[in-house]
């Protein structure tokens, strides 16, 4: 009996670990492409949370997730161009764009929330969707075959993700890119283009990474539900060494953790609520201090490209 | 000559700073404009409010004290190569940090206790914030999202002590259970100089830190060596400059100022830890150094400018019932368009280029001057 109470809850944490996976795999693979072509794009929290409030709103109004998702993922997308023409364009140092970008998009997202809607309502979000025949495969089913769309198609990002970043022309380029771009602009690539392309990429994932968390998880909006997402999943693409699979590793990682500590406030086990969130916060920088340190990066990574100083 | 190139220069960067706040300042008309209101009626209140009467003018520059003194420590750090975003964390962890203190010892004298929590939360906030540089120097992780992530901790850990160990015992005698401390000792309480208002002379102790910077950062050997770790790091580690110790003492200093920005708030404003101490300014703060171009003199009048348009939101929300969170929106554009405007103070071609390229007619018209000066 008892081993049955605890086989339950053990694919319980798997499961929502599962689950969780998606706006950390979302964001971070944009902020890889982002991170591939020499651009570090800190202000991924910020439109994660613009994303959340439009998918949130646009669902609460019309009542259609789906249109929830892709206005978030427009919203992103604009949200990207604006970093680019900020580092890109004008070749701002990107640390402080991007926190500009998510002070920006922090107090928009405060500031339409208390206007449009203003108390905390719940909406009808995206409902699971089982996969027929694998969902009722016991243990693995539930684990793995009875999510929403969006884990699926986030899970299905990590391949989709490496056959373009390593085996199609637009991929090569991006790498070009990031690591020789005067190579890559003597051999005719434009490397502002491609990098605008890639903040594109990066602004529509992570408004779908935003847009996850009220659509497809919490089913409501509130202030600061990305609470740091962003920023981790910036820190993911560190971790992950800027390989989709590494990415996937670390991101299962955090969501893991994350279930972790759901589960533990759910079975009432005695532990200061404060230090159950703090731990993925704390597993950030130790994993950042594991993993960082003489590995491989983009070496044009942070370093706007002018072509008038070659 | 020398000194009025410099003036056209100074002046020159006055106006893109101006046109980047203007600009910002549009965009909100726009936000505000989209919220239902009128931008006019909005920004009335939003720029006049802070000079109604005593209160505005005094709150406006209580406001100013934290942002100030978070400023610095953000110059600091960027005058050295490294990037501090953890002032929220800062602040906060420097406010526990000496509330306790004050707590442990609170029968001392003023005297005596009014230092010990200012250098408590001086040293809390230092190490809170030189941990982030120790793992930048050593470990090669990037400072902006280890500050993050401090910043995080830092708040779920005040969060903690408020709600449990250092609650207010009188919340706990009443159940209210709002997660505070009590209040701190009365003999350490910083002075409000005009009555009726809430304005300290903590105002007064970060300008005269500005000072203390300026002079640290422009005429010590110590600021020297850590300017030049910030300015061309291979450079100056040529010159046998131990580049990663500075950038780790750079840190220290600013987790230090924002340390003592949160005590300050604490014993000047509120009397005691609450919930949402650190309001952002940590943030701000950013914008305040970015905004006095990385100077600590400039930092004073920036730091008042934005003391003056946190006031106006909260003027402005009370007026026109437009939400106070958008001046986080125009402080996040005045980041971008401070930063993105930068180019053209480095590279002035570019928009002489731009200018002509867009408009022929004024190409012509400037060979024409150049023609006619050639004549002359």
């Amino acid at each position: 009996m008892q081993g049955v109470v605890i086989s339950n809850v053990v694919i319980g944490i798997l499961a929502t670990g599962v689950r969780l996976l998606a706006p950390f795999l979302f964001a971070s693979i944009g902020e890889m492409f982002c991170q591939r072509s020499g651009v570090f794009n800190l202000g991924v929290e910020g439109i994660m949370m613009m994303g959340a409030f439009v998918g949130f709103f646009v669902t609460l109004r019309l009542g259609n997730p789906y249109l929830g998702v892709v206005m978030a993922i427009l919203i992103g997308i604009a949200l990207g161009l604006l970093m680019a023409l900020v580092s890109v364009t004008m070749q701002a140092p990107q640390g402080i764009s991007g926190i500009g970008l998510y002070m920006f998009c922090w107090g928009l997202s405060g500031l339409l929330f208390r206007i449009y809607v203003g108390f905390i309502t719940s909406i009808e979000g995206f409902k699971p969707l089982p996969i027929p025949g694998l969902a009722s495969i016991p243990v693995l089913g539930p684990i793995l075959f009875q999510h929403n769309w969006l884990v699926y198609l986030s899970i299905l990002l990590v391949p989709i993700s490496w056959f373009v970043l390593f085996k199609t022309d637009w991929g090569l380029k991006v790498q070009a890119v990031g690591v020789t771009p005067q190579a890559a602009d003597t051999l005719g690539v434009n490397v502002n283009a491609v990098r605008y392309q890639c903040l594109m990429l990066g602004g529509a994932l992570a408004g779908l990474a935003g847009a996850f968390l009220t659509v497809g998880q919490a089913n409501m909006y509130a202030d600061n539900i990305t609470a740091g997402r962003g920023f981790i999943a910036v820190a993911l693409v560190y971790f992950g060494r800027w390989n989709p699979v590494g990415v996937l590793l670390g991101s299962l990682l955090f969501s893991m953790m994350n279930s972790l500590q759901l589960w533990l406030q759910v079975l009432g086990i005695n532990f200061p609520y404060e230090f159950a969130v703090i731990l993925p916060y704390v597993v950030t920088i130790a994993a950042l201090a594991v993993a960082v340190r003489h590995v491989w990066a983009p070496t044009a990574l942070g370093k706007p490209f002018r072509r008038e100083s070659i | 000559m020398k000194r009025s190139n410099r003036v056209a220069q100074s002046l020159s960067q006055l106006a893109l700073l101006m046109g980047a706040l203007l600009m910002a300042l549009l965009v909100g008309a726009i936000l505000i404009g989209i919220a239902g209101a009128n931008p006019l009626v909005a920004y009335r209140a939003m720029f006049l409010g802070p000079f109604s009467g005593r209160f505005g003018m005094t709150e406006s520059l209580v406001k100013a004290t934290p942002l100030l003194l978070v400023g610095l420590g953000v110059i600091t750090s960027f005058r050295s190569g490294i990037l501090n975003i953890g002032g929220e964390g800062q602040m906060v962890i420097g406010a526990i940090a000496g509330t306790a203190v004050a707590f442990a010892f609170s029968q001392w004298p003023a005297f005596i206790l009014l230092p010990l929590v200012l250098i408590a939360s001086v040293l809390a906030g230092a190490v809170w914030g030189g941990f982030a540089g120790w793992l930048k120097a050593r470990l090669n992780v990037n400072e902006i999202l280890s500050t993050v992530m401090l910043n995080s901790i830092a708040l779920q850990l005040c969060l903690y002590l408020i709600r449990g160990p250092m609650i207010d015992p009188e919340e706990v005698a009443y159940g209210t259970g709002t997660p505070q401390t009590a209040q701190l000792p009365r003999q350490i309480w910083m002075a409000r100089l005009v009555r009726g208002t809430r304005f300290h002379w903590g105002f007064f102790l970060a300008v005269a830190l500005a000072f203390v910077v300026f002079i640290f950062l422009w005429r010590t050997t110590i600021g020297y060596r850590m300017r030049a770790a910030g300015e061309g790091p291979n450079a100056a580690r040529a010159a046998g400059i131990d580049v990663e110790k500075y950038q780790i003492l750079a840190m220290a200093l600013a987790g230090g100022f924002a340390g003592l920005a949160g005590m300050v708030e604490v014993l000047g404003v509120h009397r005691r830890v609450l919930e949402g101490l650190s309001a952002g300014y940590g943030f701000s703060g950013i914008v305040v150094a970015l905004f006095g171009r990385l100077h600590p003199i400039g930092a004073i009048p920036a730091a008042i400018l934005f003391g003056m348009l946190t006031l106006g939101a909260d003027m402005m929300q009370r007026a026109v019932a437009i939400p106070a969170a958008i001046v986080m929106a125009i402080q996040g554009l005045v980041v971008l368009f401070v930063v993105g405007s930068d180019i053209l103070v480095r590279h002035p071609e570019i928009w002489q280029r731009w200018f002509r390229k867009k408009s022929p007619g004024t190409q012509g018209r400037l060979e024409a001057d150049r023609a006619g000066s050639g004549n002359q």
